[in-house]
């Protein structure tokens, strides 16, 4: 019983130890706000998703196209509007003066 | 130690409750030490839930009967595995293993993604913590397991049927799937607390969600083998409501899976998967009260019912604000794109979506008839198996025959033509062996009949995907076929490890049909020497033996197995005869066939004093494959869960370009 009591308490005073640690360990921070995403770096993020996902829609439908899984006449048709919607998200980004990710970059986009 | 084990769960009560309240409080005032103070809480609170399970696990091993918990659920007879597995046998210990895997998770879940969605972990904590002090307050006022008595001499034991090495991971299994469950919750409700509803919530949970969702399919297999071998009715499934309480959540899970591709994909679906997140969770829920509320056993159990209530409450208060929380942001949440064409990939996923929900809402209103009947009627209601199997057909089989033609699709728009040129072979394979089982005599089953025809249309895409992937990676510079093959699953672990599990759901799909629609089942009375034939079989029985075991006594009917003119060797079927418990189980003989897939199943009903033993016989075709297509879920599971080198350099890269830490 004693000895259940005592390993609580230590329980204790742990668990209140492991939840003041970060006051503990910086009393006087310079800054104690949190980091987060101004609204131009959210829309950034969210023009870079729409680039990387543009990207790998070229990537996947060329290897489809390669794969015979899209015929000739569906990679036609699709090849456009999705090289479109690539170098839109890239030009949007441009404008963010981001550079564009060449190393995921498919064939048909390079060229 | 009762005393350490209930001060630890105050303890874990205490954090999980200060992790919610600081938690809310520095995500709302932005502030850093204070939200870190919140996830040191929500990890601190693992650690006191491991030392209070750590208390009932001692406690079990020293059969320690003072614990009421450890005596209702153990004895001195029960093997020591056993007497582990009682850890979660019970109410008390399954919601503790519940609370472990929860924290232990959150706590995971947290510190791995800490840098990387930080404005999105300052929410995760204190949601993760409101999940949290729910369980374990439950433990805490209203369900522990700490609870003590004056120690009996021996204990209760544990139910004959719960004796068995499936027990030992089946509900551990299911334990990790409910629970993981919790983790794409948690994160989506972040992403629209915190505003931040960008793809990054998915991304983080990817990985969770395949685990549980894997946890709870291997989970389900187990459990439907340990229904199969230790049960003893013939069968493996029954649509019992506990059985359906983990399909359910498991369903609401593979439509999210498939619908996140759309909206990684396409940008579409944002509403809709946070929807199916949080039913999945839901249902995780439900089923944990179903399993551990006692409704179903008996619907007067309800009101009776400690933790029903409880957890009745909890699910509404979680339904009502995630949903007021979704319709709060639906405006940030439109889609920046649009379905372009019913023939399409997407179009297929959404299909398949809108059947996997139509198959889950089915299950769930058969589970809930007998208590809305008896709430409106007085009289409880039960919804057989006629129910299930027919629902099961109807939105099964075409989900069946999408699993085929979906990858085989291109995104966006596809033409006839190319669909007449993709699915020609398919279609010839499935007419085929269709025209060939027919010729075979399985027309006796329409329904066996096609999911046969759709299992062979989905393989052939299957195997179709593989050799010219495989051809294509070759043919860009592969030294070898073999490390074709393994670069085209090593680039795209995804794509291709989710055509593994396809082929498991094949596999599995092919199994039910076999031992569901053309199996064969006989009854007869036999005295020692006599003999019956079911299915080409001969059953001899020969004599009948008795053994004495640690804690029960074995009766075993001895059969002769022939076929034909073939010896197959011999067969038992007989009961245990539990003393401690004085209950009696069936032990059923198994034959199989490896060769065939084919079982033969012998439940020995009656055991007369006289020796004559009433038998029931089966016979079982291709029921193994079931078995096998868990084997090959987890391979599939296995090969998406791995981690994809490329796609982390693509999102380390991607967040560095907007100044986030480059580590996840």
């Amino acid at each position: 019983m004693t000895v259940a009591l005592v390993l609580a308490a230590l329980l204790a005073v742990a668990a209140v130890i492991v939840v003041a640690l970060p006051f503990l360990v910086e009393p006087e921070p310079e800054s104690d706000r949190l980091g987060e995403l101004d609204g131009t770096e959210r829309r950034r993020l969210e023009q870079l998703e729409a680039r990387d996902r543009a990207l790998a829609a070229l990537k996947e439908l060329e290897f489809d196209h390669r794969t015979g899984t899209i015929t000739d006449e569906d990679y036609r048709e699709l090849l456009g509007p999705l090289r479109r919607e690539a170098a839109r998200a890239l030009q949007a980004l441009e404008r963010f003066g981001a550079p564009a990710a060449d190393e995921e970059r498919p064939e048909a986009e390079r060229t | 130690m009762p005393e350490l084990g209930h001060a630890a769960l105050l303890v874990t009560f205490g954090l999980t409750a200060y992790a919610l309240v600081a938690g809310v409080a520095a995500a709302r005032l932005g502030r850093r030490r204070l939200a870190a103070s919140a996830r040191n809480a929500l990890v601190g609170a693992f650690g006191s839930t491991l030392v209070a399970s750590a208390v009932l696990l001692a406690a079990l091993l020293r059969n320690d009967f003072s614990f009421t918990y450890v005596a209702r659920t153990t004895s001195e007879a029960l093997p020591t595995a056993y007497t582990i597995s009682a850890f979660w046998g019970g109410q008390e210990g399954s919601l503790l293993l519940w609370l472990l895997v929860l924290t232990g998770f959150g706590a995971a879940a947290v510190l791995l993604n800490r840098r990387w969605a930080r404005d999105l972990i300052v929410w995760v904590v204190p949601v993760f913590a409101a999940v949290a002090v729910f369980f374990s307050f439950l433990l805490v006022a209203v369900a522990s397991p700490f609870a003590t008595q004056q120690a009996p001499p021996d204990g209760a034991g544990m139910t004959p049927s719960l004796q068995n090495p499936y027990m030992l991971a089946h509900p551990p299994l299911l334990y990790l799937g409910y629970v993981g469950l919790t983790v794409p919750f948690a994160f989506a409700m972040a992403a629209l607390l915190s505003g931040r509803l960008d793809e990054r919530w998915l991304i983080a949970t990817r990985r969770w969600t395949l685990l549980a969702w894997a946890a709870l399919g291997i989970g389900q297999l187990l459990g439907a083998h340990w229904a199969y071998v230790e049960v003893g009715w013939g069968g493996y499934y029954a649509w019992d409501p506990v059985e359906n309480a983990a399909l359910m959540p498991w369903l609401a899970a593979t439509a999210f899976l498939h619908s996140v591709m759309i909206q990684e994909k396409r940008g579409m679906l944002r509403v809709w998967n946070l929807l199916l997140v949080l039913l999945a969770f839901s249902l995780a829920l439900f089923g944990t009260f179903l399993t551990r509320s006692g409704v179903v056993n008996s619907i007067h159990s309800f009101t009776q019912s400690s933790i029903g209530p409880w957890f009745l409450a909890f699910i509404a208060v979680t339904v009502f604000v995630s949903l007021a929380l979704v319709f709060r942001r639906l405006p940030e949440l439109r889609s920046p794109t649009k379905l372009e064409s019913p023939i399409s990939r997407e179009a297929a996923f959404l299909y398949n979506n809108l059947l996997l929900l139509a198959l889950c809402l089915t299950i769930l209103w058969g589970v809930v008839y007998p208590l809305l009947s008896e709430a409106v009627r007085g009289e409880a209601v039960v919804l057989g198996r006629s129910y299930y199997d027919f629902f099961l057909r109807i939105f099964g089989l075409p989900l069946l025959l999408l699993m085929g033609i979906g990858p085989l699709i291109a995104w966006r728009r596809a033409s006839l033509s190319s669909l007449l040129t993709t699915f020609r072979l398919p279609t010839i394979v499935a007419l085929a062996a269709g025209a060939v089982l027919l010729a075979l005599g399985a027309g006796s089953s329409v329904p066996g009949l096609v999911a046969y025809t759709f299992s062979a249309f989905v393989a052939t895409t299957i195997a179709m995907e593989f050799v010219r992937g495989t051809r294509a990676r070759k043919a860009l510079g592969a030294a070898s076929w073999p490390s074709a093959f393994g670069s085209l699953i090593s680039r795209n672990r995804r794509r291709y490890g989710g055509y593994v599990v396809h082929a498991a759901i094949v596999l599995l799909a092919v199994g039910v049909a076999g031992s569901s629609a053309f199996d064969s089942v006989k009854d007869a009375r036999l005295e020692r020497g006599e003999s019956m034939t079911v299915a080409g079989y001969t059953l001899t029985y020969r004599s009948l033996e008795e053994r004495q075991v640690s804690n029960a006594t074995e009766i075993r009917a001895l059969l002769e197995v022939r076929r034909g003119d073939r010896e197959l060797g011999t067969l038992k079927a007989g009961k245990n005869a539990y003393t401690i418990e004085d209950q009696l189980s069936n032990e059923v003989g198994i034959r199989s066939d490896l060769l065939t897939g084919e079982d033969l199943f012998v439940i020995a009903e009656q055991i007369g004093a006289d020796g004559v033993v009433d038998f029931r016989v089966f016979v079982k075709p291709l029921v193994n494959l079931i078995w096998i297509a868990g084997a090959v879920f987890l391979l599939g599971s296995a090969i998406t869960l791995w981690p994809d080198a490329r796609e982390q350099r693509r999102l380390v890269a991607r967040t560095q370009e907007i100044g986030l830490p480059a580590t996840r």
